[in-house]
């Protein structure tokens, strides 16, 4: 046995100091806006009092500040938001037109150095091939799953097997699938499962993970199967919100499934469809974990976001790290622009 | 989109009349069919993690050289990698209890923090008014996009190197050692999660109906008051929700315990010791696999039993919008 209560007793006592400071944090704050303004309203109501006796002119009526609450309920979210992004993000913006060692500035120079590496510009395509598989792929068979169980039995249970994923940490997703990959010799038995299927359909075992550009798709397959789930769950719940007459009255004109998917379901869970696309776009252009754990982004399959923590914290690149970073945001804020538009048209039509 | 056309439709129910039989049969061949293809979906899905578990229990003779479908023909299991891999006496052999506890230290306040000053934040900007309200709201959501990536350089010289400007010190350097990492991980955490926080907890909390605000404020109770009693109370799905999306989000994340917590054993949190388990021994399966398995297992747990809220917050925050 090594593990030692002892060695535990720092961590405890960190995670006792947190707690305490989240009581004193946010109880204080809600206890200071509560007795403060009532202090000063006793006050108030002493001099009211002490102006009626002495029969001198009455004091102002001040109305309630709602300026102050405001400035205390939003005080800890805004300057923690400042802090922790507003500000870093305009840092590295900066930290991009510099050097390595953030000293010198060098213009354009990261930008340059992005498009014309072989090796980063491979790393922006397989990101390319990341960003369009996955959300097409993840929604469609959430799409699929969703409309198939659809009122089936033991609805609940089959879709807590595809949502199971989502609970499962990247890394562990990874592991789980490295083990499928997994490769041994010819000669012996395989632990891999698709080893050992294409074994038993007569081929032979593959490296899976080391031959480019295979390598990618499989590791496309790990982010697929974690966001399958949630598209299945928010489709599942758009296509429940389509009105029974419609579906009905469909139903008695005789449509066929195939009709009723195209011409009903699928213009119906337009808008959820489009919030679904987006939110993995935007989780599969910051995906790290899984490349990470898989291959380190060995053997071509690098991304955006593996990439920039190898520049910034591994070879101390930190210029050419936030130029990545600030590209990554580059690339994240057309699909942003195209969400907030539509939800504005979807308010407006509503 | 019309979706009636009147004479196809009288057609149509006629055809439907007409060959009854073939039609019901051709329905349940379709609803066959579909069954099939949900349960081959299922299974598709299911057996990743099934073969990861069975695996994790065989003992490391075994897991080495078959595969773990013939523990159905000739089982042999063991709690030994378990063993192993949380208590190991040796360095490379995991030691997952300590980092368990590390990933336990971590989630708690990383949780509460965010959820208690976004509740607060997302309070003020739905029942407050003040001037700017809605910029400040929109300002915060647009925040969502700012990918976590670029705050990381930043935010570590902040701690190590505290802030200077023009000389002058306005910040000094936390300068944190050993169990005091965890401040930064908790710090970063909560930065990182306020901007979807305040969002999601937003469209809960402006829901509330009007009246029933308005007749608070004309009994005299103040904001703080009617926060910590009204709307606390009556957003507790809410909270939930968050709370939930929240913990798994810490308990998984890899990046940020990677950069704040430094790799060592005192505050680096499950996610991190295993990937480096995958990376240098990638190899020992019994030890990936049972090590998985342990990271899994909370989540997991948190997640089936409290899925309901989970898919409430998950449905308000991406399908209302």
């Amino acid at each position: 046995m090594n593990f030692d209560f002892a060695d535990q007793a720092p961590k405890m006592m960190m995670l006792l100091w947190g707690l305490v400071a989240f009581a004193v944090v946010v109880g204080g704050l809600l206890f200071v806006l509560d007795a403060v303004p009532s202090y000063f309203a006793r006050r108030r109501e002493a001099q009211v009092l002490a102006a009626y006796a002495s029969g001198g002119p009455s004091p102002r009526r001040t109305k309630p500040r709602e300026g102050f609450f405001a400035l205390f309920f939003l005080m800890p979210a805004v300057l923690l938001l400042l802090i922790g992004l507003v500000v870093p993000a305009l840092r590295t913006t900066l930290l991009s037109f510099m050097d390595g060692g953030s000293q010198n500035w060098v213009g354009l120079d990261n930008y340059r150095w992005m498009f014309a590496d072989d090796a980063i510009v491979r790393v922006l395509l397989n990101t390319l091939v990341w960003v369009t598989l996955v959300p097409l792929a993840a929604t469609a068979i959430g799409l699929i799953y969703a409309v198939l169980v659809d009122k089936a039995r033991m609805e609940a249970l089959a879709k807590s097997l595809i949502f199971m994923p989502m609970a499962i940490s990247f890394v562990g997703a990874s592991i789980i699938w490295r083990f499928v990959y997994a490769y041994r010799g010819e000669d012996q038995e395989q632990i891999g499962l698709l080893n050992q299927i294409v074994v038993s359909l007569g081929g032979e075992p593959r490296q899976w993970l080391l031959d480019s550009p295979l390598n990618t798709l499989l590791l496309i397959v790990i982010m697929v199967w974690i966001q399958a789930g949630f598209a299945m769950v928010v489709l599942s719940a758009a296509i429940k919100s389509i009105p029974a007459d419609i579906v009905e009255a469909a139903r008695l004109d005789g449509v066929t499934p195939w009709q009723m998917f195209w011409q009903i379901t699928m213009p119906s869970i337009r808008p959820a469809l489009i919030v679904v696309v987006v939110t993995i776009s935007i989780a599969t252009l910051k995906v790290f974990d899984i490349v990470r754990t898989t291959t380190n982004g060995n053997y071509d399959t690098s991304v955006i976001a593996n990439e920039m923590y190898n520049q910034a914290f591994r070879y101390g690149q930190n210029g050419q790290g936030s130029a990545l970073a600030v590209f990554l945001f580059l690339l994240v804020v057309p699909i942003v622009i195209f969400q907030i538009r539509n939800l504005r048209q979807q308010r407006r039509e509503g | 989109m019309t979706t009636t056309t009147p004479p196809a439709a009288v057609g149509a129910q006629q055809d439907d009349k007409g060959s009854t039989r073939a039609s019901r049969v051709r329905k349940r061949l379709n609803s066959r069919t579909a069954t099939v293809a949900a349960i081959v979906i299922a299974v598709v899905w299911t057996i990743p993690t099934f073969g990861l578990f069975i695996s994790s229990f065989r003992p490391e003779a075994e897991l080495k050289t078959t595969g773990w479908w013939t523990a159905f023909r000739d089982p042999q299991f063991t709690l030994q990698n378990y063993q192993d891999v949380l208590f190991g006496q040796n360095a490379s052999s995991g030691q997952l209890a300590n980092y368990f506890v590390n990933s336990l230290v971590i989630t708690i306040p990383s949780v509460l923090f965010p959820l208690a000053f976004a509740a607060l934040a997302a309070y003020a900007l739905a029942w407050i008014n003040f001037r700017g309200r809605d910029w400040l709201y929109i300002a915060i959501f647009a925040l969502q996009i700012v990918p976590l990536q670029m705050a990381l350089v930043p935010l570590l010289s902040f701690f190590s190197r505290g802030v200077n400007l023009g000389g002058i010190t306005l910040m000094p350097a936390w300068n944190l050692d050993g169990a005091q990492n965890f401040a930064q991980v908790w710090f970063a955490h909560t930065c990182f999660a306020l901007p979807f926080a305040v969002f999601l907890l937003h469209n809960f909390i402006s829901q509330l109906p009007r009246d029933l605000m308005e007749a608070a404020r004309v009994d005299g109770a103040t904001h703080p008051k009617i926060f910590r009693t009204i709307v606390l109370p009556l957003v507790a799905p809410a909270l939930a929700a968050f709370a939930i999306f929240q913990f798994l989000w810490v308990w998984n994340d890899l990046l940020v315990a990677l950069i704040f917590a430094g790799g060592s054993e005192v505050t680096a949190p499950l996610t991190v010791r295993l990937a480096e388990l995958a990376g240098t021994r990638g190899n020992e399966w019994q030890r990936l696999t049972a090590g998985a398995f342990v990271s899994i297992v909370v989540p997991l747990i948190v997640f089936l039993s409290l899925q309901r809220y989970f898919v409430r917050g998950l449905l308000a925050g991406s399908v209302k919008g």
